[in-house]
């Protein structure tokens, strides 16, 4: 079937500002919108800049806006996006060229809740052992892949950049409430502060947005309620009554 | 093609593009909450100047009633009523999702209920409004 994809081109050496082409592809209806953009820069201006690493859904690199939409490049098929297809980076972030956006901002934040295991007691002789319960209770923020479709898809990102954005609560959510986590208390002030959860509006973009199906909106209201009540809701918890 | 010493964009979009952003449902029923709530502060403001001209006597506030009773002004009321309702009812569905996350699964049903039932008492205000004019 034959397509036609607009494209958002910026190249900020030349251009005073973005503006759209437009080209035509053959491609297959069970072809993904990345396979389009290949086709249209190998084969018919190599200037396009796009960027995607994996091709399979999993590092997480060519989030774009498609159709209107922040979806992964690699996860769309054409065949569900009709025959007109645009094609943008996402909003809210410096575009370095075309479809290619400036994500060190987004690490930063993502670094910012220390998105690591913390847990300063001596190590047991084989691994820390979790219950399958345990486990259970951050499975869905383990997903995240960092493609940061859901903070580029959120209005209190786009009003304030200084918020820290669902990516990185999603992040933080996966530490605190880990069994074995000594840093919850941290990580939940770092999000308590004018730039964390509480810019949350509700909107719901994030959990639409995100290619992982991780439920975003849950996880920010679960890190809400820790801090009302200061504790994590796990059981066997002695040391969190304030 | 001339290279031009490179301007950093403002990252930051528009009002106008964050609209055009095709979020789901959720994205709409903010837009409207946020729109109830100017609307809501608009007539508080309007409210706020009929009160305050009582002070001077019932001659000038009954000149301002006019404004109520026109036929101009009777869209904005029913406009007004399903906006009270409407930001009242939403921001309780708000209040849940925040307060019980597990609530999150049922964020569409909760806003398809206080937009039904918005709209619902609105109907009854128009023919309220029709009743008494």
């Amino acid at each position: 079937m034959e397509v036609r994809i607009r494209i958002q081109r910026y190249n900020p050496e030349v251009d005073e500002k973005p503006h759209w082409e437009e080209y035509t592809v053959e491609v297959e209806p069970t072809d993904r919108v990345i396979d389009a953009l290949h086709q249209i820069k190998w084969f018919q201006d190599g200037t396009l800049a796009v960027r995607r690493s994996c091709l399979h859904g999993i590092c997480g690199s060519d989030a774009l806006v498609i159709n209107g939409r922040n979806r992964l490049a690699c996860k769309t098929l054409v065949r569900d996006l009709g025959k007109v297809i645009t094609v943008a980076p996402l909003r809210g972030f410096r575009v370095i060229k075309d479809l290619v956006v400036d994500m060190e901002p987004f690490f930063r934040k993502f670094r910012s809740v220390m998105p690591y295991l913390v847990n300063d007691e001596r190590p047991p002789a084989h691994e820390r052992l979790q219950s399958p319960e345990e486990r259970a209770r951050f499975d869905d923020t383990t997903k995240c892949i960092l493609c940061a479709a859901c903070t580029t898809a959120c209005p209190s990102f786009w009003a304030d950049s200084r918020y820290v954005g669902p990516a990185a609560i999603v992040q933080a959510h996966r530490f605190i409430f880990d069994s074995r986590d000594q840093a919850w208390r941290e990580r939940l002030q770092i999000l308590n502060e004018n730039t964390g959860v509480w810019r949350c509006r509700n909107v719901f973009n994030c959990v639409e947005a995100c290619p992982r199906d991780i439920n975003v909106n849950k996880a920010i209201a679960e890190v809400r309620q820790a801090l009302i009540t200061g504790s994590r809701g796990l059981p066997l918890e002695d040391d969190e009554v304030h | 093609m001339e290279r031009r010493s490179v301007r950093h964009r403002r990252a930051a979009p528009s009002v106008w593009e964050g609209l055009r952003y095709r979020g789901g449902m959720g994205q709409w029923a903010w837009v409207l909450h946020r729109l109830s709530g100017l609307g809501i502060l608009l007539f508080l403001v309007l409210h706020v100047v009929d009160i305050f001209l009582a002070a001077f006597g019932p001659e000038v506030f009954n000149k301002l009633l006019f404004l109520y009773h026109s036929w101009v002004f009777r869209p904005f009321i029913v406009l007004l009523v399903f906006g009270v309702v409407y930001h009242a009812l939403n921001g309780l569905r708000l209040v849940i999702v925040d307060f019980w996350p597990a609530a999150n699964a049922y964020q569409k049903p909760m806003w398809i209920g206080a937009t039904a039932l918005s709209l619902g008492v609105t109907a009854i205000s128009i023919l309220a409004f029709f009743w008494e004019g």
